[in-house]
């Protein structure tokens, strides 16, 4: 057998290695905290742009992670678009250093409405470690308005999964 | 008489910094500085690094440093130039890799490079409030910059195809502008700079564990490496050493570090090559990696797990067993992958031949990591000039020369190999013993160079009385390499560049600083 053929067979007989789904309960907690300035119901589908402005990739890496099998994001109806002009969030990153503020800026002016932004990370909350230099504006809030907060740094798939689950629920 | 000796003899003649450790610091005059840049022209010693900071004696006052190693055996050394006025001869002219550096001081000192040849501003996009923040800093307008982008010129019509700061993936943001005859690139040209923070700058004044923390940010992917090498650096600038369960437990950490990185890219660059199965299960083997460093250090990334003066987490029996069976898990799944990526010829198809990089071009940027190695250059930092504890096993340094996708994915298969086995044999040899040695708050300077997956990271400090930073310099190896992959994708095709590009992977985070 070809080894592409004893990988496909294998994958057959062991079945899916997705992990199950994060607690409803602890979803509909997130989500009750949420105060989306967009209130448009949206369906069963979400699609989100990443903008990174200006992060040390530690985030990036934890964005692509929900994209593994394990967590496979896409299973709920979350997908990453290539455009902001396909985007209904704009998944940010870092403390927006002010060479990137422009480029957030139009990246959200280029996202259609209905539009969310979710803050992701300490830096993109508040400039984190990076706070109150004279290269950074010190939080994703400063350029554009922020719906959601996600601490941690960076934080883990498990968190970004579940935040997004929660602004599913509010937008479905 | 060598070249080699040449240099060491001319800066023989000159006064050592006696707080500068582990190697040798001369403080030249400008005759000399001059000198040794001509001997650089005619020698083959590698450039490691050029950074400025004030004078101690007169702060209105600047010095430069440029760091040099021996090619040949583990000789490094710095060199300084006190500088009278706001310029100093470039070194770019006969090393250009340092020329991106010499631009970045330009913008943050206002100190000039005479003879560069490229003045145009680099991580200065004319948005921030003040000019130079890191010696006068005085407060302007703020405009953005236009930036002159260079000119391709052809017989053939060409276009141009601009990408970026904000690309299609999930990446870092930085600025492709390609000159195009069809789908041939004829020329790449990238402007970066988007993600300077000024970390340089946020670091001044902290504690040694602040800017840890700060250097561990420096580029996320390689936070590891980062606290490594800054933690050694501080660690040489007070001469003290880390008890050896730390130094073994680093080892670990960046070992760990380096096979979750290079799993990932390996099934990124299939990926671009349009084979996803390739990347679902290569991330499926970095997040057993991830999931086995979070139950071993407490956090998946391990960030600031290494801190100044030992490591800040142990290695209980239950992560011990954690990494035991990741090890397992990883080394047979792994191999299934490598037999698949040699069993499917419209993958090799894509990247035999793709993206070459000339061997003398990454000796001429002082490139080093996988894409070095990829061109036959032997270079890493664990081997030379080498620390502990890797000073005391032997290992493969894997090596292929023709420099294209194929042969820096070969070296970073051989490499998680090799990473694999390292593993196992720093936690079975772990020694027993306290994790940290408390440093003395005492003024020193200290540099240190630590292989990262994507190369090797220097870190240089200037320590002050009260065991804060004065200055502290760290330089991504994707300095030297950003360069190389304009060059490598001259004549490849534009669908080709994400996978070029992939297979170097150089840090946007860790050269904007």
């Amino acid at each position: 057998m070809t080894p592409i053929l004893k990988l496909l067979a294998r994958a057959l007989l062991k079945g899916p290695i997705t992990e199950p789904a994060p607690e409803q309960a602890e979803i509909q907690e997130l989500a009750d905290k949420i105060d989306a300035s967009a209130k448009v119901k949206l369906g069963r589908s979400l699609v989100i742009r990443a903008v990174d402005a200006g992060s040390c990739n530690a985030c990036e890496l934890e964005i692509h992670a929900l994209g593994n099998p394990l967590y496979d994001i896409e299973r709920f109806g979350i997908h990453f678009a290539a455009s902001p002009r396909h985007a209904d969030v704009l998944l940010v990153t870092g403390p927006v250093a002010r060479n990137m503020a422009e480029a957030l800026k139009r990246t959200y002016d280029a996202t259609p409405g209905p539009k969310w932004v979710v803050a992701m990370g300490d830096c993109a909350i508040d400039g984190g470690c990076f706070k109150g230099g004279y290269a950074c504006l010190d939080g994703v809030d400063k350029v554009v308005p922020v719906d959601v907060r996600i601490p941690g740094c960076p934080p883990t798939p498990s968190d970004l999964l579940k935040n997004l689950l929660a602004l599913l629920e509010t937008v479905r | 008489m060598t070249e080699t000796n040449q240099l060491l003899r001319l800066l023989k003649e000159f006064p050592l910094a006696e707080t500068h450790r582990p190697w040798a610091r001369r403080i030249v005059d400008f005759e000399a500085w001059q000198g040794s840049i001509d001997l650089l022209a005619v020698s083959d010693w590698d450039f490691l690094g050029l950074w400025a900071e004030p004078q101690a004696t007169d702060k209105e006052k600047f010095q430069v440093h440029m760091a040099l190693r021996d090619g040949e055996n583990t000789t490094v050394v710095v060199v300084t130039l006190p500088l009278e006025g706001l310029s100093y001869p470039a070194v770019s002219t006969v090393r250009p890799g340092a020329l991106r550096l010499e631009r970045s001081i330009a913008d943050l000192f206002g100190l000039i490079a005479l003879g560069a040849e490229d003045m145009r501003p680099w991580l200065d996009h004319g948005r921030w409030p003040v000019n130079h923040p890191l010696s006068e800093a005085e407060p302007r307008e703020i405009a953005p910059f236009d930036y002159d982008f260079l000119k391709a010129e052809s017989a053939e019509a060409l276009h141009q195809i601009p990408v970026g700061p904000v690309h299609a993936g999930i990446i870092e943001p930085g600025h492709f502008r390609f000159h195009a005859n069809g789908e041939a690139v004829v020329r790449l040209e990238t402007r970066l700079g988007y993600v300077h923070k000024g970390i340089e700058a946020l670091m001044q004044g902290k504690t040694l564990l602040e800017a840890s923390k700060l250097a561990g940010r420096v580029s996320g992917d390689s936070t590891v490496a980062y606290a490594y090498a800054f933690a050694r650096a501080c660690e040489a600038a007070c001469d003290v050493e880390a008890p050896p369960r730390a130094v073994w437990l680093r080892a670990v950490m960046a070992e760990i570090e380096r096979l979750a990185n290079h799993l990932g890219d390996f099934g990124a660059v299939c990926n671009d090559a349009a084979y996803g199965i390739m990347l679902a299960h290569a991330m499926t083997l970095k997040e057993k990696v991830l999931r086995a460093a979070n139950k071993a250090f407490g956090h998946r990334l391990m960030m600031d797990c290494i801190i100044p003066g030992g490591v800040a987490h142990d290695l209980g029996k239950e992560g011990m067993a954690q990494i035991k069976a990741m090890q397992r898990e990883v080394r047979r799944g792994f191999e299934r992958l490598a037999q698949l990526y040699d069993d499917t010829p419209s993958l090799l198809d894509r990247t035999v031949g793709t993206g070459v990089t000339m061997a003398s071009l990454a000796h001429r940027f002082g490139t080093g990591g996988v894409i070095a190695r990829a061109s036959g250059r032997s270079i890493d930092a664990r081997r030379n000039p080498g620390y502990a504890p890797y000073d005391e096993l032997d290992f493969d340094v894997p090596l292929e020369i023709d420099g294209d996708v194929h042969c820096r994915l070969m070296v970073r298969m051989a490499e998680i190999r090799e990473s694999l086995a390292l593993i196992e044999r720093f936690t079975d040899g772990l020694p027993s013993g306290p994790l940290t040695r408390p440093l003395p708050a005492q003024e020193g300077e200290g540099m240190a160079l630590v292989e990262g997956f994507r190369g090797e990271i220097l870190v240089w400090v200037r320590i002050d009385g009260s065991g804060r930073i004065l200055r502290c310099f760290p330089r991504d190896p994707s300095w030297f390499q950003w360069p190389l992959l304009e060059a490598c994708i001259d004549g490849n095709i534009v669908a080709d560049f994400p996978l070029c590009n992939k297979s170097f992977n150089c840090s946007y985070s860790g050269s904007d600083l």
